[in-house]
């Protein structure tokens, strides 16, 4: 057992964090660049690819840098600790994660050297309105057309759906279960609607009609890897709260110690305090339970049950942190100019897109009689 | 990073749930593990078991019967330990006195005492906190003063847990009442419970169990070698002591124990004709307590792997913080599976109440203590908020 990270990771978090606080140190950098579309820095987002970020997780065969799961978490957490709205774990860790789990070696090769390079930014178009956090699709159906396929229906909201030039989707097979198809932005029938998110990122509805695409991978039901690609994303999510909720955290003590009333600075009453102290024990288990996740996925463990316990515990702990952020630094919390509550805002969506505290605890309570006690080190995780 | 324990660790592992399990007598580990009170024999009957095989004192210094293990060795010692219901070596032998001894008294101290104590031959109370004196510890009143080559003690102490087994007791006393800050003018003394003028009174707690007692000092004449360490220098010790009682303090395998206990009954119990387990209700519930205790275990490991030096990491006070409501929250949840069956505590023959219905509300009235003790959660969120958010 070693959660401790190694010196190239820690060089990588320097270099992550250097390239990050440039971009968004000031709070009012990020608030200017997500008032307008796409809602991310483009010259930000070819840094990362400078970097090899957007390759981080893919094999070097293509174009990416072969790292594992710690580097993805080193760079969300990063990510999430100056809330760059960059989509990496949307259009890299998800849709680019699917891409190369499921793809053929063809596909990769198009695909992911593209995304590695920042040419291209896909997004995975699998919410459907009326259903939530499933892994399967039926409001988009695909149907068999001569030699390829075509695509029928809605998908909303797709992460940065308007931007995308890829988009893998998922859809329902004629004969039964989901399958997974990549539409180019540019094909015939597809329609984009684009809108701004309260946490400054950016969705769309989109819609096929006849859409001509393309099976990703052998073809066949992918819900088994839809499954999965959503536990990573969601293990990368964790991450991403756990940035956000340090700085929410730091942001708070700061403030309760140069704000004053009655006087005197806010550290002087322990009701705040000990609110403080609270959000603390929330922070650092999170932290734990996090890391612990991308470590079973290194271990290759049962990535899909670890990725709920971390969304679990990153849910109940984001908002506790998210909300108490708020009520401690009093109004000024609530406003746009103000940075702590856009941490509580991105937090709050984080919990919503692939599955909400509530989600991931039905989930595991529907397996709490098959096993006496958990060790983390053991199986199914290790 | 690696998640699975190394293979010397997981051998040590193995070795130590193999000892745990067949050589500590079953009856005492089911008494633990039906929620029973062990007996003083069944403490000092485990407790000389595991000392003969070197495992009551392994934190303690090599020369004096300690293993030289690392942090993680010592974790995984006791997580499997309590695991395994065996009643944990003496606190106020091992984590308290012992280290306090080797670390500050003298080489005739330390050989009077060090291995009787390792082999709980010698059974230690702590006598700290007083009725004016509980969090502020540094208030205490208890005064010992110099008579020719003997302290004159009298006083007060409370909350002295199992001191009706004990044969010496630890005692913090004043000794210079005009030192300016109360922290300084302390020292501690050692002495039998049957020295005259000591008097012991049991206090009765809310699960009718007496584990915690008064003891009354009137003119007791303790011999001045009898003093650990320096004159006026007691705070020393006492933070040194409190230091060591926080470790371990998060209970993961204790709480995990509970946890799997809490299950079983669960399925046993009928409810709207299926088994309580399969209620939505209760399955998150246990779904949550134990996501948590699956956080608390991982940080727990963080910290002793990042402790240095034996000190406790100051995230250490995360781990009695949530470590103490996670226990609670076991103890209500047993509570509440025994539902209308927890109130008949006191049932004896020709009742149907099963045992464990019978201990489950005085239990969660006596761990109502866990947030109280080794520093108050209040105190631990002074720490957390001055200490590591410096507040």
């Amino acid at each position: 057992m070693d959660f401790t990270y190694d010196s190239e990771q820690n060089d990588l978090r320097e270099a992550v964090a250097a390239l990050l606080t440039r971009a968004y140190g000031d709070s009012e950098a990020r608030r200017k660049v997500t008032k307008t579309d796409p809602g991310f820095d483009e010259k930000v987002w070819t840094q990362l690819a400078e970097m090899g970020l957007l390759g981080l997780p893919f094999a070097e065969e293509h174009g990416g840098m072969g790292a594992g799961p710690v580097e993805v978490a080193i760079v969300a957490e990063e990510i999430g600790r100056v809330l760059a709205p960059e989509p990496f774990i949307e259009a890299v860790v998800l849709a680019g994660g699917l891409i190369d789990a499921v793809g053929t070696d063809a596909q990769k090769g198009e695909f992911l050297e593209a995304v590695a390079g920042g040419t291209s930014l896909p997004t995975f178009a699998h919410a459907e309105i009326g259903t939530r956090w499933t892994p399967t699709a039926s409001a988009v159906t695909a149907t068999e057309a001569g030699d390829g396929w075509t695509l029928s229906g809605a998908k909303e909201p797709v992460p940065h759906g308007a931007r995308a030039d890829v988009l893998v989707v998922s859809a329902a097979l004629p004969g039964g279960g989901t399958g997974l198809f990549v539409v180019q932005g540019d094909a015939t029938g597809l329609s984009r609607t684009g809108y701004r998110n309260h946490d400054g990122t950016r969705s769309a509805n989109v819609r096929f009609d006849g859409t001509p695409a393309t099976q990703l991978g052998t073809g066949g039901d992918q819900t088994q890897a839809i499954e999965r690609a959503q536990a990573v994303a969601r293990i990368a999510y964790s991450h991403e709260s756990v940035g956000a909720m340090d700085t929410a955290l730091r942001t708070t003590t700061e403030y309760l110690k140069t704000r004053k009333q009655f006087g005197v600075t806010l550290n002087k009453f322990q009701a705040l305090n000990f609110r403080a102290a609270d959000m603390y024990v929330s922070l650092e288990l999170a932290r734990s339970i996090a890391l612990w996740a991308s470590v079973v996925q290194l271990s290759d463990g049962d990535v899909v049950t670890a990725a709920d316990r971390a969304r679990l515990l990153t849910s109940r702990t984001g908002r506790h942190i998210g909300k108490d952020a708020i009520q401690l630094h009093g109004g000024i919390g609530v406003t746009a100019e103000y940075k702590v509550g856009h941490y509580t805002s991105r937090l709050t969506a984080i919990d919503h897109l692939l599955g909400d505290g509530d989600f991931a605890a039905d989930r595991l309570a529907a397996k709490v009689g098959s096993y006496p006690t958990v060790d983390p080190l053991g199986a199914p995780y290790a | 990073m690696q998640l699975q324990l190394s293979p010397e660790l997981q051998a040590f592992r193995e070795e130590m749930r193999t000892f745990f399990t067949t050589q500590v007598p079953q009856e005492i580990r089911d008494k633990v593990a039906a929620r029973r009170h062990p007996t003083k024999q069944d403490f000092v009957t485990t407790q000389q078991i595991l000392n003969a095989a070197n495992l009551a004192v392994p934190h303690w210094p090599v020369e004096y019967g300690g293993r030289d293990w690392t942090p993680l060795q010592r974790h995984i010692w006791r997580e499997e330990m309590q695991l395994a219901h065996v009643p944990e070596p003496l606190a106020f032998n091992t984590s308290m006195i012992g280290p306090v001894l080797a670390q500050f008294g003298n080489e005739e101290q330390k050989d009077r005492f060090l291995a009787k104590t390792a082999n709980l031959d010698i059974w230690w109370c702590q006598g700290f906190s007083e009725p004016d004196a509980g969090s502020d510890l540094a208030g205490l009143r208890t005064t010992a003063v110099q008579d020719g080559d003997e302290w004159v003690v009298n006083g007060q102490k409370t909350w002295t847990t199992m001191g009706q087994h004990a044969d010496w007791i630890f005692c913090l006393a004043r000794t210079d009442p005009t030192a300016e800050k109360k922290q300084r003018g302390i020292s501690m003394l050692v002495f039998p419970m049957d020295t005259p003028g000591v008097t012991l009174r049991p206090i009765e707690l809310l699960d009718g169990g007496f584990e915690v007692n008064e003891v009354f000092f009137e003119d007791v004449r303790v011999p001045s070698e009898n003093l650990i360490g320096e004159v006026n220098k007691g705070w020393d010790q006492a933070k040194f002591l409190l230091g060591n009682e926080r470790v371990g303090i998060a209970r993961v395998g204790g709480t995990k124990g509970m946890l799997a206990l809490a299950k079983e009954l669960a399925r046993e119990t009928m409810y709207n004709g299926a088994p309580l387990l399969e209620d939505r209700r209760y399955s998150s519930r246990i779904a949550e307590i134990e996501n948590e205790l699956v956080a608390l275990e991982l940080t727990a490991l963080r910290v002793v792997a990042n402790s240095a030096d034996g000190k406790p990491h100051p995230a250490s006070s995360v781990l009695k913080l949530k470590g103490s409501v996670l226990q609670q929250e076991v103890t209500e949840l047993i509570v509440d599976i025994a539902g209308p069956l927890s109130v008949a505590s006191f049932a004896e023959e020709g009742s149907d109440v099963p045992d464990w219905a019978r201990v489950s509300a005085p239990e969660y009235l006596n761990y109502r203590k866990v947030s109280i003790y080794g520093g108050s959660n209040e105190v631990q969120r002074v720490i957390i908020s001055g200490t590591i958010l410096g507040l």
